[in-house]
């Protein structure tokens, strides 16, 4: 079942070789550019027509305004152009626009069916982005599958009668995972990105479904695996500090471990130091543009995020940057810059207590 | 290479390194172990077995191990249940789990609950390899360590060579085939019974020991746990001898390379501490060795077994020396500590006390939980922990329930047994709802109904839903920015339908200030609130519902909001600023036609001696003399303020003490020069002449303009807009005084005597006469050396309100913020050599109690300050002065609007 005697795939030793000489540039937020495209309903679902890679039609009653994910099939030129911008901003590694293409967090939109079609074109979208600024600057890029955290806790109840209660299981979660993970590796993607983590079983579902995709395709991939910290008792919702969590997730023997999203660089800089400390395979971190302000924008500078970047490449604590939310092609741009000088993060012999 | 350890996780991490000798797995959570938990597990009381594993982790269990095989119970789903609730409990969930079945389909159920890094206890070799080869990958997938058992298909080894034997097959299958972290073994070579009576047992306690020993020297970085309980099976019912025992073969154990046990951390003996008989006994059974007396080490240990029957010792016991204090404090500390094992007698003790059931509610009830909200905020819990204060709320919450139906009942109120009806909806595009059903679970505890309508709920559906359930409030959660302007809408839609229900807004990005500047004003028929974090809902809920606390609640909300609003829009105005152009076209404007002024009685500059220490006192304001120690308040007022009056007293008489001595034995030496020159108008700046026909230039004072956007009528402002143009006669003044250098010598004599107070006391007064000697200065220059106010008639105290002509704007103060102009001015008043007060490399006045400034004289002049200023300024006053861009940036840095190229670099080191 496990996957560690499949042979990696291709690109993943390109990327490993890549990562020893110098820290790599994750690539910015893309819902947040999209906001800024103030799209309406019938930018969302095309007028109605919604199609899939093999002209699939779908169709929900739900409105469609906000499911970022759909614009892959959608609005895929917009999508593509925003991961253009990232990409020859700096960044080595683009995202996909799948957050939320599980059919659990679709079956708000109403979308399950499309689940497959969306994480084929989401990595086919990212990966034409990442064929033409490779084209233009000669530079490797390389896709990493979005995998989200979908809406629900599977350690967690909804129901404070009945702590016991779960509305999602893990089985329930690897299943959609499972679909999700094939999707992307079928569209292209090059890497699996599990991100946003704020319960640590839901990853563990989606690492255990991440070792069934490979095993079904005879390859592994890289995958890189991101918590998110927003309390200020530095834990995850679900209750784990950031070493615990590392233990948790362990197992999968990441391409990277990290952080993301949350309150911005320097809130997030104490808990990556932590992470750092004990994890045994290089280290990613991709923060906010800072807090959002009351108004909900993030209006940090991209020299402002910048700087608290580099903070974490001058310490030594980071093999890969990016940004999260409120992150623009400026502020990775002045991301990549800033970090430029740095050495890599080593993996150490872990300092244990 | 470093020697990798096994690592785990519950909540906290666990690592068992090598200054941990042995680690404890707590057992009692074990059906097949403890009839107690078996019981409870049986009949289904979750509760008390929940307290078994939490009085396992209190007693130091570091893993607990958790065992349902039992005939008579769904093992799997039980398993499923219990693991699920122990999530729930962060005091428990915080060490690693230990899944312990028989049944590999009960194992991978519990480890589809745990979040952690858990051990499984236990896999072997004993359904042959395929099978283990299966089950230790999908624990690798997983993530788990675990645990062997010396078990093949021949059975389970005894021996020492079957044990040996097993376990190193069992670990090449795994490093070698699965690809295993050696160190996520745990072997268990079988702890069985000795002194059982039968010979072939004698030596198990050795094959167990010796066995440890060579698997810990032959198989890296492995362990080796066991149930040590089974070791003394046939002493059932006789604790002392069985824990000696224990006792006894752990120490053995452990120094042969055990480094894991299940055993029951609160009753363990303490190998010193076992009477010397019983433990030579003990030690000659478990290392098969024959006693010195001779004879059989087994009939030897049941001989003198029965001395010490009995005597159990007594179970460590909690420390609950929390249930002494005040009812108040314990429901505050069941709150906190998430305890609901006392809350119903706790909340029926303070029933009985209070006036109403609902009394204890609003009373202690909410001041535990606002304790909760305090330490969530600062970081001290976290959110599962604040979900289990919100369980413990409810248990509170039920028991006063009855009381106040019946008190309802009684009042012939109607049967509503609810508290309120909360609607609840995630608005229209967005889907996240953690925050929000986090917010229903807190309220649901106390008793509040809570229609939950979702996520991306149209507003449609949200009023229907309102009107339909005739709900008391409607609480709007959102995540991502569009969410805010969808509760802009919704709140402008509740206005048009005419509800009147007070509207809660929540959500990562929401902010007081979006609702008090977006939100609130569109819904003026009831209010919108933010709340914080779930901690808060209740408190703000509570306050809403309740007959006597909403009106103030209320009130304050929109007091709070509309001074909020306005901060938010004068930070707004501020942060806009008009090009310097535009600025300059809004200047002052004053009429200079038909202007005169007095001439002064000099030009150049002029020392003032004879200063009498007696008089400047009279001008002293001893306002800003209390603000020196902290003391906020105006003086004379202070001295009568109801919280520090008395201290404010005390301190003035010391002060009045000090400063007769000060006057009496001439402690200072007050100096001070001034100076008036021809003066004009040109831009920004004011040129001085050397003499009347002002065709000689001497200096340039340079002045600032704001650049802030003003309302209308406004102008914005430069000193320079006070002075007259060219072709009117004015003049501009300047002066510096001091209280003179003695100070600093007379604050380190006090120093040196240790009188702190003393030398603070002592330059609070300097600066007190220095700022003095201004005012009088500045009333001789209005009547006499200027003399445009000549009948001035002012007292000492009537001029610190400012009622005369002029101003003495300072360089360095807010009218004038660079500090660099003191340089001109001390130049032209030859200020070192006529007062002895020197400029600093940072244009600070040696000795501090100096003061220096400008003369004004224009009527319709008043103090203002500049305020931040853009680039296109700075470079525009940067040229003027003949300073380098960078130098005037370094200077004005406080007041840049904008990021200055040069430093960007720096500021981040």
């Amino acid at each position: 079942m496990n996957s560690y005697s499949l042979p990696p795939t291709r690109t993943f030793a390109a990327l490993e070789q890549a990562a020893r000489e110098r820290i790599l540039i994750l690539d910015g937020a893309m819902g947040t550019m999209i906001q800024t495209l103030n799209m309406t309903e019938e930018d969302f679902t095309a007028n109605g027509h919604i199609h899939g890679p093999g002209c699939r039609h779908h169709q929900s009653d739900h409105p469609q305004k906000g499911n970022n994910d759909l614009l892959v099939l959608t609005q895929p030129q917009a999508v593509e152009d925003i991961q253009l911008k990232f990409a020859l901003a700096g960044a080595d590694i683009l995202e996909t626009n799948t957050f939320s293409s599980t059919t659990i967090a679709q079956a708000d939109y109403g979308l399950e069916a499309a689940v497959h079609d969306l994480n084929v074109a989401g990595a086919q979208v990212a990966r034409r982005a990442a064929d033409r600024a490779t084209a233009e600057d000669g530079k490797p890029r390389w896709v990493a599958g979005a995998v989200g955290p979908t809406n629900r806790t599977a350690s967690i109840s909804p129901d404070v009668n009945d702590p016991g209660y779960r509305a999602v299981t893990f089985d329930d979660l690897r299943l959609a995972y499972g679909q999700q993970i094939d999707g992307l590796i079928a569209g292209g993607a090059d890497l699996i990105l599990i991100e946003t983590i704020f319960d640590t079983l839901n990853a563990k579902a989606a690492i255990f479904a991440a070792f069934e995709s490979f095993a079904r395709i005879g390859q592994r991939l890289p995958i890189m695996i991101s918590g998110t910290i927003t309390d200020a008792s530095g834990r995850t919702l679900s209750g784990q500090t950031p070493t615990a969590f590392w233990h948790s997730v362990r197992h999968a023997r990441p391409f990277t471990v990290g952080l993301n999203c949350a309150l911005g660089a320097d809130a997030m800089r104490p808990h990556l130091s932590e992470l750092a400390g004990v994890a045994d395979t290089l280290v990613c971190a991709y923060p906010n543009a800072g807090l959002p302000n009351a108004f909900g924008q993030y209006d940090e500078e991209p020299e402002d995020t910048a700087r608290k970047v580099e903070v974490f490449a001058r310490e030594g604590l980071v093999n890969v940057v990016g940004g999260c939310c409120g992150t623009t092609p400026e502020h990775i741009r002045a991301i990549a810059e800033h970090v430029a000088g740095y050495a890599p993060r080593r993996i150490e012999e872990t300092a244990d207590a | 290479m470093h020697d990798p350890l096994l690592r785990l996780s519950g909540l906290e991490p666990f690592v068992l390194t090598k200054d941990i000798p042995f680690v404890n797995v707590g057992e009692r959570t074990n059906v097949t172990g403890s009839a107690r938990f078996r019981k409870l597990i049986t009949n289904r009381d979750y509760a008390a077995a929940l307290d078994v594993a939490r009085d396992q982790v209190e007693n130091g269990a570091q893993i607990i191990d958790i065992n349902m095989d039992e005939g008579l119970i769904d093992s799997k789903q039980a398993m499923i249940d219990f693991l699920n609730l122990i999530a729930a409990e962060p005091d428990i969930a915080r060490v690693p789990i230990m899944i312990d079945s028989s049944k590999w389909e009960v194992i991978e159920a519990g480890l589809q609950c745990v979040q952690g890094k858990p051990v499984v206890n236990s896999i072997s070799l004993k359904e042959g390899e395929e099978a283990f080869l299966h089950h230790a990958s999908l624990c690798l997938a997983y993530g788990a360590a675990v645990v062997i058992m010396a078990f093949d298909e021949q059975g389970q080894a005894d021996s020492f060579q079957r044990k040996t034997e097993i376990c190193a097959r069992a670990y090449r299958i795994l490093t070698e085939q699965v690809g295993f972290p050696p160190e996520d073994i745990i072997f268990d070579p079988n702890v069985f019974a000795v002194a059982t009576g039968i010979e072939e047992h004698d030596n198990y306690g050795v094959d167990f020991i010796e066995a440890a020993r060579w698997i810990r020297q032959n198989l890296p970085h492995c362990h080796i746990s066991g149930g040590v309980s089974n070791l003394s099976f046939s002493f059932r019912g006789n604790e002392p001898v069985r824990e000696a025992m224990h006792a006894v073969f752990l120490y053995h154990a452990i120094k042969a390379g055990m480094d894991m046990g299940i055993v029951n951390a609160g009753q363990l003996a303490v190998y010193d501490q076992i009477d010397p008989d019983l433990r030579e006994a003990c030690e000659d059974v478990v290392l098969n060795r024959t006693p010195a007396n001779g004879g059989n080490p087994t009939e030897n240990l049941l001989d003198i077994a029965e001395r010490f029957r009995g005597g159990a010792r007594e179970e460590k016991k909690r420390d609950l020396a929390w249930r002494e204090w005040p009812v108040e404090k314990r429901l505050e500390h069941a709150l906190v500590n998430g305890i609901t094992e006392f809350v119903e007698e706790d909340t029926e003790a303070a029933r009985q006390s209070a006036d109403k059931p609902l009394d204890v509610i609003e009373g202690p009830l909410m001041a535990g939980m606002n304790v909760v909200g305090d330490l969530f905020g600062a970081g001290k819990m976290f959110l599962p922990q604040v979900v289990k204060s919100a369980r413990v709320m409810k248990q509170a919450v039920a028991v006063l329930l009855p009381y106040m139906e019946e008190e309802k009942r009684l009042n012939g109120g109607d049967q509503r047994s609810s508290a309120g009806k909360v609607l609840m909806a995630t608005v229209k595009g967005d889907v996240h709802d953690i925050g929000k059903n986090i917010v229903g679970v807190v309220l649901a505890c106390n008793n509040y109904e809570i229609i939950d309508l979702g996520v991306m709920v149209s507003p449609q559906k949200i009023l229907e839903e309102a009107r339909a359930h005739d709900v008391d409030i409607i609480g709007l959660s959102g995540l991502i920015t569009p969410s805010l302007d969808e509760m802009v809408h919704l709140a402008t839609e509740l206005e048009r339908e005419n509800f009147d229900v007070p509207l809660l807004i929540g959500g990562a990005t929401t902010s007081k200030v979006h609702t008090a500047v977006k939100i609130a004003p569109r819904y003026t028929r009831n209010q919108a609130i933010y709340v914080t974090d779930a901690s808060r809902a209740v408190g703000v809920v509570s306050s809403l519902l309740s007959n006597t606390q909403r009106d103030d609640y209320v009130a304050g909300i929109r007091a709070e909001y509309s001074e909020v609003a306005e901060r938010h829009e004068r930070a707004e105005r501020a942060k806009a600023r008009l090009p310097l152009a535009a600025a300059r076209a809004n200047a002052m404007k004053i009429d200079w036609t038909g202007y005169s002024v007095a001439e002064p009685a000099f030009t150049g500059a002029k020392v003032i001696e004879d200063w009498d220490l007696a008089e400047i006192a009279r001008y002293i304001d001893w306002t800003p003399f209390f603000q020196t120690w902290e003391l906020k308040g105006v003086y004379p007022r202070i001295l009568e303020n109801e919280t520090y009056g008395e201290a404010a007293r005390a301190l003035f008489a010391d002060a009045q003490a000090m400063l007769q001595q000060i006057i009496g034995e001439r402690w200072f030496g007050p100096r001070a020069v001034v100076g008036f020159w021809p003066a004009n108008r040109d831009g920004d700046d004011i040129r001085l002449f050397t003499g009347a026909d002002r065709s000689a230039p001497l200096a340039t004072l340079h002045t600032l303009r704001q650049q802030t956007a003003k309302r209308k009528d406004s102008p914005n402002l430069a000193l320079a807009d006070f002075v007259a143009p060219e072709g009117v006669a004015d003049w501009v003044g300047g002066f510096v005084v001091t209280a003179g250098p003695e100070e600093s010598a007379i604050a380190e004599r006090f120093e040196k005597a240790g009188d702190d107070y003393g030398a603070i006391m002592v330059k609070a007064l300097a600066d007190r006469f220095a700022e003095a000697m201004a005012e009088m200065l500045h009333q001789r220059v209005r009547r006499e050396f200027w003399g445009y106010d000549p009948d001035e008639t002012f007292d000492p105290q009537e001029l610190i309100g400012e009622p005369y002509r002029g101003i003495r704007p300072a360089p360095g103060y807010p009218a004038q913020p660079d500090h660099t102009e003191k340089r001109t001015l001390f130049d032209l008043l030859d200020a070192e050599a006529n007062t002895g007060v020197q400029l600093t490399e940072s244009m600070a006045m040696w000795p501090g109690s100096s003061v220096s400034g400008l003369y004004i004289g224009h009527p319709e002049s008043y103090y203002f300050g500049v305020a931040k200023v853009e680039r296109d300024q700075v470079a525009d006053y940067a040229a003027r002065k003949g300073m380098d861009l960078e130098e005037a940036e370094r200077w004005l840095a406080p007041i840049l609007n904008y990021r200055p190229e040069a430093t960007a670099g720096l500021a981040a080191e």
